[in-house]
């Protein structure tokens, strides 16, 4: 098909780094936001690719990885009570709580299951009618409709028996938060491109002209993420500092305002902690009040959980761009996908499982030249 | 897990008052609410997070970023169970 060709093409991609190259006078940080982007840039090599001043750190946008160990812990809490039905996206399953991952509780006679829409917890709750109905909602803005709608057609269909314990992040905070850091090294962002789908970018203009950073909205494709990185160096290489859309053949700048009308009508802006990085003002949702019949924290009443994390792992520091995982002494030795130490492990969205699942824990300490063939190898 | 998978509207039918769509993702066909793409029609692809068509795309698109996806290992949300409506057992 000619648009794969035309985007996956090897020549295209060299022409993009040629340019970056031609362009670039000084070295520049820029931080990709999104897991996934990171996810794609690990195993494209293209961090690799780009010229030596062009550096990419990995920022916080995985959910999973985000998700605090307390809020963990006050979901196998819940999960192991004989009356509920946990349900949850997969990807919470494997995360290590302070006893143990959700498997593990399964295993041991926990009535958890995996649902692939929020919406299959409805069709648990009217077959089960004797059971109250948890939901684990996870997420970004992206998956926050899908979680509002959960708890808006319970209200709607009069369900009693279903709740959620909500743990929902928000991006523009986090890039606020990263951007007000006194050791901040980041001075341009590949803003999230699914996130934006929701949301659209215009909350994101206001943070660009404070902070006087380029913000490039970018997909997850290699060459997305090669031309949002060349959009912002160009940016920066003209001393200029706006929000600008790569992504401009799958969203706009009001992203998908029936979604986001859904979402503001059954959640407010909260504080909220982050796993690895602690509480960041307004950075999360929590149920509005008119909704509070189907907060789970309210109806199950889980004691605040004190938790500790391993004092080796830096997975704060790596998440807000100013650490690598190769600067973790764990990394790859203590703290592997099987046994995370940290925020930046316990995804494969992660920084961390990322470098690993893609063999860099092997080269800790030499820069691997054949990658340079590695956008070839894909097209 | 914020990654959306794109798929082809197979057909499309009212449930409860919403509307759903099967989307066929590669062999794979699940459904999908329509509600936040109120455009999206029979014909159309659509990308869907977690059960729920979040925008339209062209065929390109969506074949590319399906290959990718694929590629990245980032399918696995399309595997989990499907929950069939049954009839409530009665309390004990």
């Amino acid at each position: 098909m000619k648009y794969i060709d035309e985007y996956r093409n090897a020549r295209l991609a060299q022409s993009v780094i040629s340019e970056i190259r031609r362009i670039q006078t000084r070295p520049w940080v820029i931080m990709e936001v999104c897991g996934g982007q990171t996810h794609s840039i690990v195993k494209h090599g293209i961090d690799r690719l780009l010229p030596e001043g062009v550096e990419l750190v990995h920022g916080p946008g995985c959910p999973v990885c985000v998700t605090p160990l307390e809020t963990i812990d006050k979901a196998h809490a819940i999960a192991g009570k004989p009356d509920v039905i946990f349900c949850s996206f997969g990807d919470m399953l494997r995360v290590p709580g302070s006893s143990g991952d959700l498997f593990t509780l399964k295993s041991k006679g926990a009535d958890i299951r995996v649902v692939y829409s929020p919406l299959d917890c409805l069709k648990i709750a009217r077959a089960n009618p004797e059971k109250k109905i948890v939901f684990f909602a996870i997420g970004f803005e992206t998956t926050a409709p899908a979680n509002a709608m959960l708890v808006h057609r319970a209200k709607v269909e009069g369900a009693k028996n279903v709740s959620i314990l909500v743990s929902h992040s928000l991006v523009p905070p986090s890039i606020t938060y990263i951007l007000q850091s006194p050791q901040n090294r980041v001075q341009g962002f590949l803003g999230p491109g699914h996130v934006c789908t929701i949301m659209g970018y215009r909350e994101y203009e206001p943070v660009s002209e404070r902070y006087k950073v380029p913000i490039v909205i970018t997909g997850f494709e290699p060459l997305d993420l090669l031309q949002g990185t060349l959009m912002t160096v160009r940016q920066l290489e003209a001393g200029t500092a706006v929000v600008e859309n790569q992504y401009s053949r799958v969203l706009g700048r009001e992203g998908n305002v029936g979604a986001r009308k859904l979402v503001n009508s059954v959640f407010e802006v909260s504080d909220r902690k982050w796993r690895g990085v602690g509480w960041i003002p307004k950075s999360g949702f929590k149920l509005r009040w008119e909704y509070r019949d189907y907060d789970a924290e309210r109806i199950f009443e889980v004691k605040e959980i004190d938790t500790k994390e391993p004092a080796i792992c830096i997975s704060g520091q790596i998440l807000k761009g100013i650490k690598k995982p190769h600067d973790c002494a764990a990394f790859g030795t203590l703290c592997t996908p099987l046994t995370p130490l940290g925020a930046t492990m316990v995804s494969a969205e992660g920084a961390c499982a990322a470098y690993y699942a893609y063999g860099r824990h092997l080269d800790k300490h030499k820069v691997d030249s054949s990658v340079q063939t590695q956008v070839g190898g894909t097209a | 897990m914020c990654l959306a998978i794109p798929g082809k509207v197979l057909e499309e039918f009212s449930r409860d008052g919403m509307r759903v769509a099967k989307v066929q993702f590669g062999g794979i066909v699940r459904e999908a609410s329509l509600d936040y793409t109120p455009e999206a029609k029979v014909g159309d692809y659509v990308l869907v997070h977690v059960g729920f068509a979040i925008s339209t795309v062209d065929a390109e698109e969506a074949e590319r970023t399906y290959k990718l996806l694929e590629e990245m290992d980032q399918l696995t949300e399309l595997e989990a169970p499907v929950i069939e409506e049954v009839e409530p057992r009665k309390p004990q």
